[in-house]
């Protein structure tokens, strides 16, 4: 193969530079991007052939796909960044299958007049946290808009995985008398985004808990493999994601409030705000409903992971038509856990 | 938050209920309002009632600012808001409220009104100095403990010289509304509730104090205890509620002595008083118009004062049909009672304010203690 004929170009301007409109135009100046932002920055073999998709064998099994936008405002938070989130938050809802997470795409929306040196760095999260998960980002997209059509950068990130044989995991498969369990602390990353929201501003030393689950939920699938459902707690906090599991499995759910961590800072904050920390967001956790007799082996698997030392027992599935997710208070009284109703905050994710 | 732990600690919440259990006469009804809607909040969100004996019977008071705003005040605030040249900054919580004709305020900002939601009255005061070319209306509500800050930014607007800065006032007073409250069984209504005990307000007295609670409780012969928002606050009022029942007491009570005096926050007292002064009349939901009930801006600040800049008329409208918002805020009904509850009225969709507001029984009703219920 010819060495391609070297053509002199001037490089991007990282530290200063910004996004103009040529950048997704389809152009060599679109290319240079793709060059010398992304391809270094996402590096592997299958993107390295510089198609306009990414190729690949499959293995055996069933494959799980899915797809999240990023709208996430500010784009730089303590813990994270917009381009490490939507690796993470793709990786996340397909492991959620039990899958072994290997492929993602990543599209962008950029905002002509976009910093250079902000995108090489979210692009070099990206890559950071997808090589940590061991996932590789194998084709993406570039668009620019005109100033003021979008609010800096917007992020679509798809993902696929295999799911391991035997392993049949959804959010229809609760039962009455399954454990629920929760992996850590509830709305750590919803207050550390509110934290830092313009005109929301208080003193908190909290991070985002931002984080790939994949290798948790491989090694809690491997130890359990009769886990039933497993759901990451993202928008609309613990109370969403249990609510959509009742509905799913026509279940209700008896929860305790003194089990569920939830961190000093983070409460206090919920204080200020007016807002209940379980309808918060979480980035970095998920919940597990398991049969009862696998509870105690699956909540060891989790806290022996660096992701899972928090891990509780936080309750059981019960039998009921109304499929309620009831809790004990912590002064003993009993209160329905529900949907959020309205937004709390826009832009969290 | 260590300082709220011990107000939340089961172990004391269960002996104060002990207590309760003990010393409440089973030959008794004890009917006790607590006329905040931040007080229903806890009771469900702790679910107090699962703790308290079968005799003792909460109800819920119009202590809900956006509960008790009459439609035809938030008819008034979705006219200005359309008006051309004004931003109306509003509490989040107004936004979604339904005033006559299926209007809200959410639905005017999605037609173009520019509609901007503040955490403080603050806010809408910056808003006004970074919008030089708009009128921005202050859309402010609320008891006496909203009411010292709208003052402030009203002062602060004056020394800033704005001149594109007003409020639409709609402060309100807690005294005259416990006052109409139990004036209501006398007037021979039915309709009406015969209330034992009041669990007073905890933000309201921090700024009021104690003292204003005290001739109602002598004219009326019925106790008072002021009380914080914790869980432990409210089970610790509702004993002392108890026990001057019992005792056949009729007295002003501070359970919340962390936070309440008996004169008051002097500094906020004298805010309120330079900037407002008492309306004669004015309408709240549910409780019809009540003399004294509510403030005005002073002439002095007429300037600020967005009714008299704008002069938009006040028109009395009617809510939804069979929305017993009007009844569940005098007390006299259960949101349950009511037959758009959980169907036709929710959360997400709602017909009247209770169900708005997370201070209104009826959201707190359906939010956090709806399984109480049989199913539908």
């Amino acid at each position: 193969m010819n060495a391609p004929p070297r053509v002199a170009v001037r490089r991007l301007d990282l530290t200063a530079g910004r996004i103009d409109l040529t950048h997704g135009a389809g152009g060599r100046a679109m290319q240079q991007l793709i060059d010398e932002v992304f391809r270094p920055a996402f590096d592997n073999p299958i993107l390295a052939r510089g198609d306009d998709h990414g190729m690949f064998d499959i293995p055996a099994g069933r494959m799980a796909m899915s797809t999240d936008s990023f709208v996430v405002s500010p784009l730089f938070f303590p813990g994270g960044n917009i381009g490490s989130l939507s690796v993470h938050g793709t990786i996340n809802d397909v492991a959620m299958s039990g899958a072994r997470v290997l492929y993602l795409s990543a599209g962008f929306v950029i905002e002509e007049g976009f910093s250079l040196s902000d995108l090489q760095r979210i692009a070099r999260a990206m890559g950071d946290a997808a090589r940590a998960a061991g996932v590789a980002i194998v084709t993406g997209d570039t668009k620019v808009v005109e100033r003021g059509k979008a609010d800096g950068l917007f992020i679509n990130t798809a993902g696929i995985g295999i799911v391991p044989l035997g392993v049949e995991i959804s959010g229809d498969r609760a039962r009455p008398g399954d454990a629920v369990l929760i992996s850590g602390s509830m709305g750590d990353h919803g207050v550390a985004i509110m934290a830092h929201r313009a005109g929301l501003e208080f003193e908190t030393t909290l991070i985002s808990d931002s984080a790939a689950l994949n290798s948790m939920v491989a090694e809690m699938v491997e130890a359990v493999p009769g886990t039933r459902v497993l759901r990451d707690p993202t928008r609309g906090g613990l109370a969403a994601a249990l609510n959509e599991i009742c509905h799913q499995s026509g279940v209700g759910m008896m929860l305790d409030e003194a089990a569920v961590p939830v961190k000093p800072d983070v409460l206090g904050a919920c204080e200020l705000l007016g807002l209940d920390p379980l309808n918060v967001a979480n980035e970095g956790k998920l919940i597990a409903i398991a049969p009862a007799a696998d509870a105690a082996q699956l909540l060891g698997v989790m806290r022996r992971h660096p992701l899972g030392r928090d891990a509780m027992t936080i309750g059981e599935v019960t039998a009921d038509p109304s499929r309620f997710v009831r809790m004990t208070t912590r002064i003993g009284g009993e209160r329905i856990v529900d949907w959020l109703a309205g937004e709390q905050l826009p832009r969290i994710c | 938050m260590k300082h709220l732990d011990e107000y939340r600690d089961g172990n004391t919440a269960r002996r104060i209920a002990a207590a309760i259990h003990r010393e409440a006469d089973p030959g008794r009804h004890y009917r006790l309002m607590e006329f905040c809607g931040g007080h229903t909040h806890t009771i469900f969100r702790y679910g107090i009632e699962d703790l308290l004996p079968a005799n003792i019977e909460m109800v819920h008071g119009p202590g809900c600012p956006v509960c008790v705003l009459p439609i035809g005040r938030l008819d008034m605030a979705i006219r200005l808001a359309r008006r051309d040249g004004v931003i109306l900054a509003t509490y989040g919580d107004m936004l979604r409220v339904p005033g006559s004709k299926g209007q809200s305020l959410m639905k005017a900002k999605a037609e173009g009104a520019d509609i901007r939601m503040v955490y403080s009255s603050m806010d809408a005061v910056r808003l006004a100095e970074t919008n030089p070319d708009r009128q921005v209306i202050f859309f402010a509500i609320g008891f006496e403990t909203t009411t010292p800050p709208t003052a402030l930014a009203i002062e602060a607007a004056v020394s800033k010289g704005l001149a594109n800065f007003s409020v639409f006032c709609n402060h309100v007073l807690t005294p005259p509304a416990i006052g109409a409250i139990l004036d209501a069984p006398a007037s021979g209504d039915a309709d009406t509730v015969a209330i034992d005990g009041f669990v007073g307000p905890a933000h309201v007295s921090v700024v009021i104090g104690s003292r204003p609670y005290e001739s109602c409780a002598a004219q009326y012969r019925k106790p008072v205890a002021i009380s914080g928002f914790e869980p432990v606050d409210v089970l610790q009022s509702i004993l002392m509620l108890v026990r001057q029942i019992n005792e056949g007491r009729a007295e002003v009570e501070n359970q919340y002595i962390r936070a309440v005096t008996r004169a008051g926050n002097a500094r906020a007292q004298q805010a309120m008083a330079r900037v407002f002064e008492l309306r004669p009349e004015f309408e709240w939901r549910g409780l019809g118009s009540i003399p004294h009930s509510a403030l005005r801006i002073r002439d002095a600040f007429a300037a600020f004062d967005a009714e008299q800049r704008f002069d938009e008329p006040y028109v009395t409208a009617e809510g939804t049909k069979s929305c017993e918002c009007p009844a569940i805020l005098r007390g006299a009904k259960k949101p349950t009672d009511c037959k758009l509850f959980g169907r036709a009225c929710t959360p997400e969709t709602p017909l009247g304010s209770c169900m708005v507001s997370s201070e209104g029984a009826c959201a707190a009703y359906y939010t956090y203690g709806r399984m109480r219920e049989p199913a539908a």
